[in-house]
C-alpha cells in the first residue's frame, strides 16, 4: 500500500493505483479525455499531466503508477502551463461550432478549456476536417470534433464485446470508423456516445432536439428487460426526450443496452390516451364513467371461476398487488403473470437470481441453460463478458449455439445435455470443482410443455454440485407479480388454461393488465378488457380499453431479475386521460362494489410490504433462502431456444418506437448482407 | 502523407497463391500461440508482392488467417504506407522529393514522370508504369533518385529518368543503381581523401 503525497494531503492507495487514482483519493481533481476507470489505460490525450517530485518533465498520471512516498503538484505553474499546451493542442483541429453541437452544455472539452485552457489559439493555419462516418442508426458521427481519445475504441472492444471501431490512417489523418463504415453490432452500442467525451459520438434519434440544461432530470428505473437498470429520464414538458444510465455498480454499472436507451420515442405514438368501448364490432371513444360501466356490467356478479386476470410484464408492483386484490374479493382463482407460460413460481429462491448481477464477478465456473444472455440481458452478458475478462472463469452454455462475446463450451442443445450432466461428468465436475459455481436458467428452458421438469433438474444439478442458482428473466414485472403471489389460486388456471377456458366459452371475461406477447386467437368469445398504454396486440382485441401509464410516467416498484426492489419515479404525466394503473383498478374496484383498501400511494405501499415484506428494502436483494426439491419430471429432447427472436421489438412500447424498428430493419439488413456475401 | 483510403475498385475475392501460403504458414510459426497477429506485416507485405497492392479482400483474408478482427487489420493495412491500398503499375516508382533530392534536382524527374506516366497516382494506360512521391528514402548521397519495385535507381536527371522508364515500359534490361557509373555513393570526381597510403606500421 504505497504513500502518496498529493498536493501536502497524504494518502494511502492499494499496490497497482495509478497517480490519478491517488489524486482522486485526496479529492484533487485531474482533468482528463481518454481516462476512464472501467477501460483499459491509453494515456494518449496528456490531460492529466501532474508534476512529480525528481521527475524532469510533467508525467500523465493516468498511466503512472502510484509508488512509494511520490510527491505529487497539481497546481504548480508548470502544471498550469502543461495544461494549457495540451488544451491548445486538441483544440488546432476540433471545430469551434459548440452552438450546433449536441454535446454543447455536457462536453467534457468545453468544461475543460473552460476550467484549464487558455482563451485564445496561436493556430492560424487551417484546420484539419474529416468525412462522416456511419456507424448505423443510433450513433450520429461529426468525426471532424474528433479528439481521438479511443474511449469508444476500447469501449468496443473491451466491454461489448465486439471490435468493430479503430483508428485507421495516422498522425494527424488519423480517423475513427468501423470497418468499411459497417453498423454497431453490439446491443450496448450507444454508450459510446456517453463516452465521447466531445460531440463526435452523438445520438442520431434525438439530434438537435434538446440543450441538456432545458431537460428535467427523473431517476428511474427501466423495464426493457428484467435487469432493473438505473436510469436517468431527461423530459421536457410532458414529452420525454432521451434515457441515460445512472451510476449502479450492483447492477448495470454505467451502462444501458440500446433498447433501455432509445425506447423513449415509443411513448410517444400509439398510445391509448382515452377510455374505448366496443360497440357494434367497433371500438368507440368513451368517457371513463362509461368505460366502467361497461365493464361492471360483466364483472358484477360474475362467478369467480369464469373471469380472469393476465398481468403483463411491464407492470409495476403497485398495480399487480392491486389486481390480485381485487380478483381475489372478485372470488377469482384465475390470475396469472406469466404470459409466456414459463413454469416457474413457488419458492422464492428458485425464481430469481440468488447470487447477484455483481456476484457474477465472483464466479468462477457458469453454466448457462436456454439463455441467450446477450439478446435476453445484454447488460447481464456485459457483466459476464467483464468477468470472462479476468480470466479463470470457464463457462459452459446448453441451448443455442450465438456469440455471447466472451469464450464457452457449447455443451449441446437441449435438455439430454441436462440429463447427462446430472449424472455427473464434464461440466458437472467443473461445477463441483469450482469455489464459486453458477447456474443461469433462461426462459428459454422454462416456457416449454417440460418447463417444470428442466426447471426441477436445474435445481437438482444446483444442488448436487454445490453453485448457485439463477433465474434470467425476461419481463421487468415477473419476479415482483411472483413474489406478490400473481399465480393460480388453488383451483385457478395458469395463462394456457385461461386461453384454453376462454376459446371453449368456460371463460367469460379476461382482464388484460398491459400483456400483449399472448395468443390472442385464442381469446374466442370472451369480453377483454385491456388496461395499458399502447395500441397494441391486447388493444386491437379488447372490448374495454383503459388507458394506463406507462414506466416513465408514475411511481412504481419493480423487482429485477435477482429479486432487487427498485423504485421507478415519474419523469412526466401520461397523455390525456390516462391515469397511473393502480388507481385504475382502484377506481373501478369501488364500481364493482369491492373497494379495495387504500386510498393513497403510500398505504398500498404498505399493503405490498405487508404481502411481500422484502419489498421494504428498497436498492437491496434480500436473500431467499434454501432452494427448494421439486419434483422432476420427463423432459423432451427438443432443443432449448432464447424467447427474445428480436431483441428491440419485444415490448409494446419497443414496437411503437421507430428507433427500435429502423434498428431491426437495420440489423436484418445487415445479416442477409453477411449471407449473401458467404 | 495524405488521408490513406482503400480503393474504389476492389476485387471479388483473394486468396495466396499455394506458395505463398506455405510461405505464411512460416511466418506464423515464427510467433507463439495466442500472438499470431504478430505476423499481419510479413502477410500483408506478401499479399502485396502476389497482387502489386493490397485489396479489401486481401486485407480480410489475411485477418481471417490470423483470426483478427477485420478493423484491427484495416488500421495496419492504413497505418503503413508501404501498403498501396489501391493499384499500381507494374513498374511503381516512388519519387524521392525531400530536401537533398529536391536540391540536385528531383523536379526534373518529376516532370518526367509526369510526361511518360501521368499524373502522380494514376496507372498508366497501359498498367506499366506509376509514380508517388515519398519522402527521404535514405539515398541522399545519390540524389535524385526514385525507387522502382525493389530497386533504388540514383545519380537521375530528367533525360535518364524518361530513358529510364521507357526502356522498363518496353522490357529492356536497365540498370540498378547510380544511372552514371559510379559504384556505389563514392564521390563523382574520384577519391578526394585517403589517397595516399597509409604511413607507418604498415606498407
Amino acid at each position: 500500500m504505497p504513500k502518496v503525497t498529493v498536493d501536502g494531503i497524504e494518502v494511502e492507495v492499494p499496490a497497482g493505483a495509478t497517480l490519478l487514482q491517488a489524486c482522486e483519493a485526496a479529492g484533487v481533481e485531474i482533468p482528463r479525455f481518454c481516462y476512464h476507470e472501467r477501460l483499459s489505460i491509453a494515456g494518449n490525450c496528456r490531460m492529466c499531466l501532474v508534476e512529480v517530485e525528481k521527475s524532469p518533465k510533467p508525467v500523465a498520471s493516468c498511466a503512472m503508477p502510484a509508488s512509494e512516498g511520490a510527491i505529487v503538484r497539481t497546481t504548480t505553474e508548470q502544471v498550469k502551463r502543461a495544461r494549457e499546451g495540451v488544451m491548445e493542442f486538441l483544440l488546432i483541429n476540433h471545430p469551434l461550432d459548440c452552438p450546433i453541437c449536441d454535446q454543447g452544455g455536457e462536453c467534457d472539452l468545453q468544461d475543460q478549456s473552460m476550467a484549464y485552457g487558455v482563451d485564445g489559439s496561436r493556430f492560424h493555419e487551417n484546420k484539419r476536417a474529416v468525412e462522416e462516418k456511419y456507424m448505423g442508426p443510433l450513433v450520429k458521427t461529426v468525426m471532424t470534433r474528433c479528439i481521438q481519445c479511443t474511449r469508444c475504441v476500447r469501449f468496443a472492444t473491451e466491454v461489448a464485446g465486439t471490435p468493430e471501431i479503430g483508428a485507421i490512417g495516422r498522425g494527424e489523418d488519423m480517423e475513427i470508423t468501423t470497418y468499411l463504415e459497417s453498423t454497431l453490432s453490439s446491443e450496448l452500442s450507444a454508450n459510446v456516445v456517453d463516452l465521447c467525451p466531445v460531440g463526435a459520438l452523438t445520438f442520431r434519434p434525438t439530434a438537435f432536439t434538446a440543450r441538456p440544461w432545458e431537460l428535467r432530470k427523473t431517476e428511474s428505473v427501466d423495464v426493457m428487460d428484467a435487469v432493473g437498470s438505473n436510469i436517468r429520464v431527461d423530459a421536457r414538458g410532458s414529452e420525454v426526450i432521451r434515457i441515460l444510465p445512472r451510476l449502479n455498480e450492483d447492477v448495470n454499472e454505467e451502462w444501458i443496452s440500446d433498447k433501455t436507451r432509445f425506447v423513449a420515442d415509443g411513448l410517444k405514438s400509439q398510445r391509448l390516451d382515452r377510455p374505448y368501448v366496443r360497440i357494434n364490432g367497433k371500438l368507440a371513444e368513451a368517457s371513463w364513467a362509461e368505460a366502467f360501466a361497461a365493464i361492471a356490467a360483466k364483472l358484477k356478479g360474475a362467478k369467480g371461476e369464469r373471469i380472469a386476470a393476465i398481468a403483463g410484464d411491464l407492470a409495476a408492483a403497485e398495480e399487480l398487488k392491486a389486481l390480485k386484490d381485487l380478483f381475489t374479493s372478485l372470488g377469482s382463482p384465475n390470475i396469472d403473470c406469466r404470459q409466456d407460460g414459463a413454469k416457474i413460481g413457488g419458492a422464492r429462491s428458485s425464481y430469481i437470481f440468488n447470487a447477484t448481477i455483481a456476484g457474477i464477478e465472483e464466479a468462477d465456473a457458469i453454466l448457462i441453460i436456454g439463455s441467450d444472455p446477450r439478446k435476453e440481458a445484454p447488460i447481464i452478458n456485459a457483466r459476464i463478458r467483464k468477468r470472462s475478462r479476468v480470466g479463470g472463469l470457464k463457462v459452459g452454455v446448453i441451448g443455442p449455439r450465438v456469440d455471447l462475446t466472451y469464450d464457452y463450451d457449447h455443451l449441446g442443445a437441449g435438455p439430454d445435455t441436462l440429463k447427462s450432466l446430472a449424472s455427473g461428468g464434464g461440466f458437472a465436475d467443473v461445477l463441483k470443482n469450482a469455489k464459486a459455481p453458477m447456474i443461469i436458467v433462461g426462459q428459454g428452458a422454462l416456457t416449454r410443455k417440460d418447463g417444470a421438469a428442466v426447471l426441477a433438474a436445474s435445481v437438482a444439478l444446483a444442488k448436487a454440485t454445490n453453485a448457485s442458482f439463477n433465474m434470467l428473466h425476461t419481463a421487468a414485472a415477473r419476479v415482483a407479480g411472483l413474489d406478490l403471489g400473481l399465480v393460480p389460486a388453488d383451483g385457478g388456471r395458469d395463462v394456457a388454461a385461461i386461453l384454453d377456458g376462454a376459446s371453449k366459452g368456460e371463460i367469460d371475461v379476461v382482464y388484460l393488465l398491459g400483456a400483449d406477447e399472448i395468443d390472442f386467437t385464442k381469446l374466442g368469445s370472451a369480453f377483454v378488457i385491456y388496461q395499458g398504454t399502447h395500441g397494441d396486440n391486447g388493444a386491437h382485441r379488447a372490448d374495454v380499453i383503459l388507458p394506463g401509464a406507462a414506466y416513465t410516467e408514475k411511481d412504481g416498484l419493480y423487482a429485477n431479475t435477482e429479486g432487487r426492489v427498485q423504485r421507478g419515479n415519474r419523469a412526466a404525466f401520461p397523455p390525456g386521460e390516462a391515469r397511473e394503473d393502480w388507481t385504475i383498478l382502484r377506481a373501478l374496484s369501488a364500481e364493482l362494489g369491492k373497494t379495495l383498501p387504500y386510498d393513497t400511494h403510500a398505504s398500498l405501499r404498505d399493503a405490498i410490504v405487508a404481502a411481500a415484506p422484502h419489498f421494504a428494502s428498497i436498492d437491496e436483494v434480500v436473500a431467499a433462502g434454501a432452494l427448494p426439491d421439486l419434483a422432476s419430471g420427463e423432459m423432451d429432447a427438443a432443443a432449448f431456444d432464447t424467447p427474445v427472436k428480436d431483441f428491440h421489438l419485444t415490448n409494446a412500447i419497443a414496437r411503437a418506437s421507430k428507433t427500435m424498428a429502423d434498428c431491426s430493419a437495420e440489423l436484418a439488413r445487415s445479416r442477409r448482407g453477411a449471407q449473401a456475401a458467404e | 502523407m495524405s488521408v490513406r483510403r482503400l480503393s474504389a475498385k476492389q476485387p471479388a475475392s483473394f486468396a495466396f497463391s499455394p506458395e505463398n501460403a506455405e510461405w505464411a504458414k512460416g511466418q506464423i510459426a515464427k510467433y507463439p500461440e495466442g500472438r499470431q497477429a504478430s505476423a499481419i506485416i510479413p502477410l500483408f507485405w506478401q499479399a502485396q508482392k502476389q497482387e502489386g497492392w493490397l485489396s479489401e479482400p486481401a486485407i480480410r483474408f489475411v485477418a481471417d488467417m490470423l483470426k483478427m478482427d477485420y478493423i484491427r487489420a484495416l488500421e495496419v493495412a492504413t497505418f503503413y504506407t508501404m501498403f498501396n491500398l489501391s493499384p499500381v503499375g507494374e513498374h511503381f516508382v516512388q519519387l524521392c522529393g525531400t530536401t537533398p533530392c529536391w536540391l540536385r534536382g528531383s523536379d526534373d524527374i518529376k516532370a518526367a514522370c509526369n510526361k511518360h506516366i501521368g499524373p502522380e497516382g494514376q496507372v498508366s494506360a497501359d498498367g506499366k508504369l506509376s509514380w508517388i512521391e515519398v519522402e527521404c528514402l535514405g539515398a541522399c548521397a545519390n540524389a535524385p533518385m526514385v525507387q522502382i519495385n525493389d530497386d533504388y535507381y540514383e545519380d537521375l536527371d530528367g533525360a535518364s529518368m524518361g530513358q529510364l522508364l521507357e526502356d522498363l515500359r518496353n522490357g529492356k534490361p536497365v540498370k540498378i543503381g547510380s544511372q552514371t557509373g559510379r559504384t556505389g555513393s563514392e564521390p563523382i570526381d574520384g577519391l578526394t581523401s585517403l589517397t595516399t597510403p597509409i604511413s607507418g606500421g604498415g606498407k
